[in-house]
């Protein structure tokens, strides 16, 4: 009887057993790799918006209050976009024939809400609640990163739930004194730059995390029904 | 017969050999092998598999019906939200044991009869276990979410509920699976290479000859094939025990009255080889018939198997007892209102189903006539499968609609696309089954072989 299969056979089933492990760890990394890329998590990628807001110019340059713009963020769940008659309020005076500006007048005059497109969306089934989070000293620069340097708002977090959940089991990692919250360029403490908080010098964010985490008495809250209502 | 004295020489009680004597290597391999490469596709054969076939269609309707409208297609409705998902799940991984005991514990105890039907019993626990594994998920509501229940890195950074005994089914499940699957197919390597070097056709010779990964018969192969076939029979045998005892658990762990019991694990287990064993009973007395291997699967292997379902099925019975009983020495009320209820409720005619299904009629067993006879086996087996299938309804349904609280209870009663489910999943099970008789040897060519050689040694040694 003669030979079914040709010598190099026993090559091809060596390779084709360990390549299968191979394969395997390489999908499986494909898989990780996808569900943290951009194009999955929108992490970094700029939404067309009708105007182009600029954070860094508002927030940054000028130095214009997170609450100005976003008025409920200290006492509701949902932080505000602001009516096209916050805008007004400076740009009916500055800028006023600036062509970048038009559908902001447009929208003034007819009356007409601009469409904003929602950078940070949580699903329906997430409950969260922004004015907790300012409370208990959670900074707006924690989760929607460096506004204050982002010309186009972009999103800074994965929103994934390991995101809320790394801080949840961890708060001492984020929080920052109260009086800081607002500040888009803070800087947590270091060896080269120090943060106070009642008189107190830290220059480590764990010892300081801790010390405020007593302080505002911030639980570690972990069930489900914390945020899945 | 030269046998009846060396049985009795020997102090062996059943003299009867465990193959028909005659057989000779080469007419054993010739038998097996000629079933799939020269008997070629029979019109019974293609009918059996067309009607398998159209079932698993049913399945495949049903499944679709169930991912597009959800499982309110069946009848569960709380409280009774375990219907026929559950008592299916239970029932067809149940019968997969059989197979295993065979395979594992019967090799390391020597038990030589197990040769001529470790194959498709076998064969048999892994279309169950594939049967079974389908009606958790399904259950789930939204199967493709399945997943969630294996423990893997994930972007929500949440495991499984370790506690829940559920998720331990999923490990017990996928591992008895993964352990079955292996064991079936490397018993059938050395087979496969006898296939390929009698394969009349290419394709065959390619198919059998990728499946046997290069079995040539050297000495160094059977070493290792021993070794492996051992060291895979240590790590199945307590996967027969332990499997049940964690489907078990999906029960006890609950505190559901008749279900929060210790008995459960060890008459689990009992149950499930007492089903397993039915099944075997059913598929091997047709196939024996259809395939004419009568000189391979002997009466003696019948006859056994039934002593087999005899004691497990007194291990149930004793079960039964115990639940009575405790019921009662428990002095709870609700766990003796379960048993009231399980006697006198909407459900009596079940019970006393399962009864007589359980632990009245395979009593016959007892009676060497009955186990000789074998339409009376093939009957019985039947009846024992039945039974089984009713004791999970009965532990399922019967505890969950009426619970604690009587303004809660309510009647379960299976929907047509409930019993078409399970009606497809037979479609599953025989369409597998079909294809393995008709492209695998569905009993081991090595071991017959070996066993031949050996019974013929006997003889010759004991003729001299």
């Amino acid at each position: 009887m003669g030979q079914i299969f040709h010598r190099s056979t026993n090559m091809v089933s060596r390779i084709s057993i360990y390549g299968a492990v191979l394969i395997i760890a390489a999908l499986a990394y494909a898989l990780y790799a996808i569900a943290m890329s951009p194009w999955y998590t929108n992490v970094g990628v700029k939404l067309q918006q009708p105007v182009p807001f600029s954070h860094r110019h508002h927030a940054g340059e000028l130095g214009i209050d997170c609450r100005y713009c976003h008025t409920s963020v200290e006492n509701s769940s949902f932080a505000g976009v602001p009516p096209t008659q916050t805008c007004m309020t400076c740009h009916s005076q500055i800028w006023t024939n600036s062509s970048m500006l038009e559908p902001v007048r447009a929208s003034y005059r007819n009356d007409t809400s601009l469409e904003w497109q929602r950078v940070n969306a949580l699903p329906d089934f997430v409950y969260f609640d922004h004015s907790i989070h300012i409370a208990k000293g959670v900074g707006c620069t924690t989760c929607h990163g460096q506004i204050a340097e982002m010309p186009l708002t972009q999103r800074a977090g994965t929103l994934y739930m390991s995101w809320c959940l790394d801080c949840h089991r961890q708060p001492e990692k984020n929080l920052r004194p109260k009086a800081e919250v607002f500040d888009p360029f803070y800087q947590p403490p270091s060896r080269l730059h120090a943060v106070t908080v009642d008189g107190m010098e830290f220059t480590d964010q764990l010892t300081m995390g801790r010390y405020l985490r007593k302080e505002y008495k911030v639980a570690s809250l972990q069930y489900c029904s914390t945020c899945h209502r | 017969m030269a046998s009846e004295g060396s049985g009795k020489a020997l102090g062996v009680a059943d003299t009867e050999p465990i193959i028909a004597r005659g057989h000779t290597l080469e007419t054993v391999t010739n038998k097996i092998s000629s079933i799939i490469l020269t008997r070629g596709t029979t019109p019974g054969w293609l009918i059996g598999f067309l009607i398998a076939f159209s079932m698993l269609m049913l399945l495949n309707l049903v499944i679709t019906l169930l991912m597009i409208k959800g499982v309110g297609i069946w009848g569960i409705r709380i409280p009774a939200a375990w219907g026929f998902a559950i008592v299916n799940f239970v029932w067809w991984i149940g019968i997969g044991h059989a197979g295993t005991l065979i395979s594992a514990i019967l090799l390391l105890l020597h038990q030589q009869w197990r040769t001529s039907i470790n194959r498709f019993a076998e064969a048999m626990t892994i279309f169950a276990v594939m049967c079974a594994g389908m009606f958790p998920l399904l259950h789930m509501g939204r199967p493709w979410l399945f997943f969630y229940l294996m423990p893997y890195p994930n972007p929500m950074w949440l495991w499984p509920q370790f506690r829940s005994p559920l998720v331990w089914d999923v490990f017990a499940v996928s591992t008895y699976f993964t352990v079955s699957l292996l064991f079936w197919f490397l018993g059938m390597i050395p087979d496969f290479a006898t296939l390929r070097d009698r394969a009349k056709h290419k394709a065959g010779q390619i198919i059998y000859g990728m499946l046997s990964m290069g079995w040539r018969g050297s000495a160094v192969h059977w070493s290792r094939y021993e070794i492996a076939s051992v060291l895979l029979a240590g790590l199945a045998t307590p996967l027969v025990v332990s499997v049940h005892t964690v489907v078990s658990f999906d029960f006890t762990i609950g505190i559901i009255p008749g279900w929060h019991t210790t008995i459960f694990p060890p008459y689990f287990v009992a149950g499930a080889i007492y089903s397993g064993f039915a099944l075997v009973l059913t598929l091997a007395i047709p196939i024996r018939r259809v395939y004419h291997l009568e000189d391979l699967v002997t009466a003696r292997h019948l006859d056994i198997m039934a002593k087999v379902m005899l004691a497990t099925g007194l291990i149930v019975a004793y079960g039964y007892g115990i639940e009575a009983f405790m019921a009662f020495y428990s002095g709870d009320y609700y766990e003796k209102f379960m048993l009231t209820n399980r006697l006198h409720g909407p459900y009596m005619g079940i019970y006393f189903m399962l009864l007589t299904c359980n632990i009245a009629l395979p009593q016959l067993l007892w009676i060497r006539k009955v186990r000789r006879s074998i339409p009376a086996l093939f009957v019985i087996s039947l009846i024992v499968n039945t039974g089984m299938w009713l004791e999970r309804f009965v532990i399922v349904v019967i505890s969950l609609a009426r619970d604690f609280v009587p303004s809660s209870w309510r009647m379960y009663y299976p929907t047509r696309w409930d019993w078409a489910t399970y009606v497809g999943t037979f479609g599953l099970f025989f369409t597998c089954f079909y294809l393995f008789l008709r492209f695998l040897p569905m009993i081991s060519i090595v071991e017959v072989r070996a066993l031949v050689h050996e019974t013929n040694e006997e003889d010759l040694r004991l003729h001299k």
